[in-house]
């Protein structure tokens, strides 16, 4: 009987010594006489409470970049504005928050109701977007630190050819469906961790996220703004936005007489020149051309894409850590795994090894997968319709003017227009239609 | 039709709408997402149970020593003579000799109490975050010894780049009122 029960205890004490479970009082904690415990040490963040500065500073350089860009017409002023915004956002609160990343914060917030978008992530993904939608890409002109970076170290802007700058334009659409797809399954905030300057705004980060980011910077001396014109996902936004906006910059404050000083004021391509004016007949012809291009391309391109986002989708299940998961633990079951145990699954044992658990979570992952991946493929493919629509049927243009997606309110055109210098007290004789510079 | 003006205006009222729409949607999204329950900020954490002690804390954080630090929970600790994770497996002499310890950075402190006891603290400064002492102490001893990410050096970034490296998925966004998962609540010293 005793003996029985000593087994019993025995192996009771083993099942509980072999589980390396966590917090197992094996060694029961001393009473002391004299000595008093110490606390836990459990410090609290330095300088908390600064969500609602932040909010505010953003509000107020939303406000100044838009007075500077809209009614002061001052580079100068845009200038300072950057830098204090890179100062700021960039080199003083470190890159975090940002608008760019805000979207993935709201992405899952809008797919996941377990997840609360913090109210000043909110606010940086709102606010810039509610401007842009009145007075343009100020965010992008002023306040943004990405932005500032590039553009004040640019001094060489050489002109990129047009069919190279619409193929490279397409790639901001890319990687904010990806990171939408990314963020809405929970994966991961790739935004956030492929970021090229916040490794510089902090001083520190992964050595490839360091010279990623100078490398950029290099490419920013010469070709203006590459990061917001070729990859910046939340410039992707701005610049839908900024085509419905209620005032945007104009070259000139009152008219324009076409006499092209303006022609190679600015590097980032958003200068458009007049469009050959169509009489009635062709703009009638070319109008119903664009109508049955648009709807022949959309509904194909937007079955085509939604048919590879679901695919892309799919096979970006193993970028979330339960996709991994369960790709490493089917693996290990068919016994594929050779080597040493990836610590993935040295967790997956010590967590109880519940294989059927893994799966079904990973079946109902995959849905998700899908279906986002097909809507945000499909959605991609109709942007991707209307921007070749637009490549082959471009909007009248009587006059130079600031392209109405492109333009970043960087306000450097401004005093290149004689009309301008004019306004601004400079007397300039004003040149005749169409024989300024030469 | 043909008249340019009218097209114009045509074209206006679709900016004007499509704006309106623009706006509605973005104040619509506002509204339905500031009115989750939970609308405190949040910073990340480990969940200690979770935690497998890989090492990853020490090497994938954005700052050049890692935020996350052990944590002690004193009112847990054994006081033993024989700390399995403050001493190497097989200790030369059971004393605080460089040789003997397992903390690569000599940042865990042990002082001598009473016979048999022995208090062992963090200190912070040196504490790199790799989690051997944790590893040791989970194998043998109480656990009282884990990783919490140190909310005094944590730049709360969107996405911890630990967080994505963690093979274990032990790291959890907590409310920023209550930043710590701390072991053995409501014992003294906790």
């Amino acid at each position: 009987m005793t003996r029985a029960l000593l087994f019993a205890l025995t192996a009771l004490v083993m099942l509980v010594c072999v589980q390396p479970a966590p917090a197992v009082e094996r060694f029961p904690p001393p009473d002391f006489s004299s000595h008093s415990l110490p606390q836990t040490v459990a410090p609290v963040q330095q300088g908390r409470g600064v969500a609602w500065l932040d909010v505010t500073v953003l509000a107020s350089g939303l406000a100044l970049a838009s007075w500077h860009s809209l009614k002061r017409r001052s580079r100068r002023g845009i200038v300072i504005l950057s830098l204090a915004s890179l100062a700021y956002f960039g080199f003083w609160r470190r890159g975090c928050v940002c608008a760019i990343g805000s979207i993935q914060n709201v992405a899952l917030g809008v797919a996941d109701t377990g997840y609360a978008v913090p109210l000043a992530v909110l606010a940086f993904f709102t606010l810039p977007l509610v401007v842009a939608l009145v007075w343009g890409r100020a965010f992008c002109a002023g306040v943004c630190p990405h932005g500032a970076i590039q553009d004040l170290v640019l001094v060489k802007p050489l002109k990129m050819p047009g069919w190279l700058d619409e193929i490279l334009g397409v790639l901001p659409w890319i990687y904010l469906a990806f990171g939408i797809l990314l963020a809405a399954t929970g994966s991961l905030f790739v935004i956030c961790s492929y970021d090229p300057f916040v490794g510089i705004f902090r001083m520190a980060g992964p050595r490839i996220m360091l010279i990623g980011g100078a490398a950029l910077l290099v490419l920013a001396m010469f070709v203006g703004r590459p990061y917001c014109r070729y990859l910046c996902p939340y410039g992707a936004l701005l610049g839908v936005a900024s085509r419905f906006a209620k005032w945007r910059p104009t070259v000139t404050p009152d008219i324009c007489t076409q006499c092209r000083l303006c022609e190679n004021a600015c590097p980032f391509g958003a200068l458009n020149p007049p469009m050959t004016a169509k009489d009635g007949q062709q703009r009638i012809a070319s109008g119903r051309q664009r109508i049955v291009l648009l709807a022949i391309l959309l509904p194909l391109s937007a079955l085509l894409f939604g048919w590879l986002g679901g695919r892309i989708g799919i096979s970006s299940m193993p970028m979330h850590p339960a996709g991994k998961l369960a790709a490493l633990v089917l693996s290990q079951e068919r016994g594929e795994l050779t080597g040493t145990l990836p610590d993935e699954l040295t967790a997956f044992r010590q967590h109880g090894a519940d294989r059927q658990a893994v799966y079904q979570k990973a079946v109902a992952l995959e849905s998700r997968f899908f279906v986002f991946g097909r809507w945000l493929g499909a959605a991609f493919g109709l942007v991707l319709a209307l921007k070749i629509a637009r490549i082959f049927f471009p909007a009248d243009a009587h006059d130079y003017a600031t392209d109405d997606s492109r333009c970043v309110s960087c306000a450097r055109c401004f005093t290149t227009c004689p009309y301008e210098l004019l306004r601004l007290g400079v007397p300039v004789q004003v040149p005749k239609e169409g024989v300024g510079n030469g | 039709m043909a008249d340019p003006s009218s097209h114009l205006s045509r074209r206006d009222l679709l900016r004007s709408g499509l704006r309106g729409a623009g706006l509605l949607g973005v104040g619509a999204a506002t509204g339905f997402l500031s009115g989750r329950e939970a609308k405190a900020e949040t910073v990340w954490q480990i969940n200690p149970d979770l935690c497998i002690q890989c090492g990853r804390c020490a090497t994938e954080c954005v700052l050049e020593v890692s935020a996350v630090k052990c944590t002690h929970s004193f009112g847990m600790c054994g006081y033993c003579k024989l700390c399995t994770g403050y001493f190497e497996p097989e200790p030369v002499n059971l004393d605080e000799g460089a040789e003997n310890q397992l903390c690569p950075t000599g940042a865990l402190k042990r002082e001598y109490i009473e016979d048999p006891y022995y208090e062992y603290s963090i200190i912070r400064e040196l504490c790199v975050g790799c989690g051997k002492c944790v590893k040791g102490c989970n194998m043998f001893g109480n656990g009282s010894l884990y990783l919490q990410v140190g909310h005094e050096r944590c730049l709360n970034c969107n996405i911890c780049s630990i967080s994505t490296a963690c093979p274990a998925q032990a790291f959890v966004r907590v409310s920023a009122d209550k930043p710590y998962l701390l072991r053995g609540k409501g014992k003294p010293g906790k």
